[in-house]
């Protein structure tokens, strides 16, 4: 890799489309740095499923091509044109395999587009590739993809969050300056935590879901995967707003995101500190960078304020009976009749009952069987109510404190999760330890408001990013940027550039220490 | 509420047409009843008077002009499929013979 490769890779989406536009760098060579970058690194860290060169070194051309030619066409072209980004791999793509990280899809081609890749292709952004994750997006840390886990960039011995790990370590390692995610019940803002890289959870609706692999309809939205608060407005701006093919799309217009980011302000604004999500069960490394977050805001002008959410506890066991209740059925139609893998059983009469069960015994993994499983038990009759009506009364009251909350406060706040990066296998084989990685990103999903997660800083005892989330009520996206962007400031200019900049290069011998040697807090 | 047992995980897994091992049907058996305790509080959280939320943000009336929109081609349907037949997805028996 060239030296002007390895410096173009670590530049934000926004500094490239600048660099672009101005045209000191072609598009051809800003999607060669990144598909150099990938083949450096991606041995070691495991982000991508499937890498499209070819067609993202095509569209990179067009766009080269259209801007040398100049005149209308070079005008027209999206601010983002050339600019490369990654996709997860639950998110369909002609031209590409979707996987979900499953074994059921292997070498599936999907038909048709997604909407947030039409978009993408539209904008001229050339697709690198599919991003790993867990198996259907089942998961915390991408260990249950059938495709090996994901290694976080900052210690490749551990997670890089889940379930997207692979779009969040793309972007961490410099393999891609955007990705896209999908976030369930934390899928883009934990990843983003414990990679020391920005993610966010649009408001429900607020992107379509159309072409996203669902697991839990009620609860799925796909959002944006960056370095930088404004790279997510500008991503957020391309994927989002109203598709008639998704009918929970919001009818809204949507906001002027980038505008947010750019003129970021806390000034008289009011933040809520969430009594539920702190303290108690938070890594100490984790609750300091989040109380130094909140000294900034207030040096800041922010009037920093505590809410209580008192339902909040319950949000967790809500969730996990919701989530793989919709996820039992969404997953049904994997069956080996119309797509994907087919298991003939080895002895017996050969029906079509039997080899869907032999088909979803040998394509699906142990935790897509766990959920399936319990959310046959909660959705079955007789427990309908206990379970899964008692679950949404919840979703009810979960909507009411985060009403309650945002009377008093324009902005929530709290760690993003409670722990830095685990080690790879530690929670493997105790589900329940790796559902609490959840607890703080959930309940937004349950009420369906937008949140976003950005890097705090290194915890103190282990050198490894914390998250700091944000949370605004529906339709208030633009809120998370205009707050996300000034604390990202502040903290930079604290770090004295940006916090992956700590973060080991992966390319020499001595890249798995470099975590280590490179920590000592954020003060 | 009850607890799951063993009975009920092999009864659910014919429900999800997922076949199981007798090892696999203990070891699920195990796990799903540490996490349906661990949920068991939700159903004390909210009273009668509390209403179902089904989804976070509803909209209603969502519907489109009746005109014919993008369709697939019967060959695009099933550039999937394990196996296809004469412009259809092709399955084993659909009933025992036995």
């Amino acid at each position: 890799m060239t030296e002007t490769n390895s410096e173009l890779v670590r530049l934000s989406a926004a500094a490239l489309a600048a660099k672009l536009a101005a045209r000191e760098v072609t598009a051809v060579e800003v999607v060669q740095a990144h598909l150099d970058r990938i083949a450096a690194v991606d041995g070691k860290v495991n982000a991508f499923l499937h890498v499209n060169a070819e067609q993202a070194l095509a569209v990179a051309a067009e766009v080269d091509a259209i801007r040398a030619a100049g005149g209308a066409e070079a005008e027209a072209l999206h601010e983002l044109a050339g600019v490369p980004v990654a996709v997860k791999d639950l998110i369909v793509t002609i031209g590409q395999p979707t996987t979900a990280g499953s074994k059921i899809l292997e070498g599936w081609h999907s038909p048709y587009d997604a909407t947030v890749v039409e978009r993408l292709r539209a904008a001229k952004m050339p697709i690198l590739g599919k991003t790993n994750l867990d198996e259907f997006a089942m998961g915390s840390s991408t260990e249950h993809s059938a495709y090996g886990p994901t290694r976080n960039p900052w210690d490749l011995d551990r997670i890089p969050g889940g379930s997207g790990g692979g779009s969040a370590a793309a972007v961490a390692a410099f393999e891609a300056p955007l990705a896209l995610g999908t976030d369930t019940g934390g899928s883009i803002r934990q990843p983003g935590a414990v990679t020391g890289t920005v993610g966010v959870k649009p408001t429900y609706g607020g992107v379509s879901r159309y072409g996203a692999i669902a697991m839990a309809s009620s609860l799925d939205q796909i959002g944006p995967v960056t370095r930088t608060v404004l790279d997510s407005a500008l991503l957020h701006q391309v994927i989002g707003g109203h598709d008639p093919r998704d009918s929970t799309s919001l009818p809204d217009p949507l906001e002027d995101l980038v505008a947010a980011a750019r003129t970021g302000n806390v000034e008289g604004m009011r933040i809520g500190i969430i009594k539920e999500l702190h303290g108690e069960g938070y890594q100490a490394g984790v609750e300091n960078r989040f109380n130094e977050a909140l000294e900034l805001l207030k040096g800041a002008g922010a009037e920093i304020v505590e809410v209580s959410c008192p339902n909040f506890k319950y949000a967790l066991g809500a969730y996990y009976l919701i989530m793989p209740s919709e996820a039992s059925s969404n997953l049904a139609k994997f069956d080996g009749v119309r797509f994907g893998l087919r298991v003939l059983p080895e002895e017996g009469p050969m029906t079509i009952e039997r080899v869907m069960g032999a088909t979803r015994a040998a394509g699906f993994g142990d935790e897509v069987k766990r959920r399936i499983i319990l959310g046959t038990y909660a959705l079955s009759a007789g427990y309908y109510d206990a379970y899964y009506g008692s679950a949404q009364k919840v979703r009810t009251l979960i909507q009411r404190d985060f009403d309650a909350a945002f009377e008093q406060a324009d902005v929530l706040i709290s760690p993003t999760a409670p722990t830095t990066a685990f080690k790879l296998g530690e929670k493997l084989d105790d589900p329940l330890a790796m559902y609490l990685n959840d607890v703080a990103t959930i309940p937004a999903n349950m009420a369906g408001v937008p949140g976003l997660s950005l890097p705090g800083g290194l915890a103190d005892e282990d050198g490894l990013p914390v998250g700091v989330q944000l949370l605004a009520p529906a339709r208030q996206d633009a809120r998370l940027y205009r707050v996300g962007a000034v604390l990202e400031s502040l903290l930079e200019e604290q770090w004295g550039g940006p916090l992956l900049a700590k973060a080991p290069s992966l390319t020499d011998a001595s890249s798995a220490a470099g975590a280590a040697l490179s920590h000592g807090g954020s003060h | 509420m009850a607890a799951i047992n063993r009975d009920d995980v092999a009864h659910l897994a014919r429900l999800a047409h997922i076949e199981m091992s007798a090892e696999e049907l203990d070891r699920m058996a195990g796990e799903l009843a540490v996490i349906v305790e661990s949920v068991k509080s939700v159903s004390e959280a909210a009273g009668d008077d509390v209403p179902a939320t089904s989804h976070p943000i509803p909209l209603t009336n969502v519907f489109r002009e009746d005109v014919v929109g993008h369709t697939f081609t019967a060959e695009q349907s099933l550039s999937g499929a394990p196996d296809a037949y004469e412009g259809r997805f092709k399955v084993p028996a659909i009933l025992d013979e036995d």
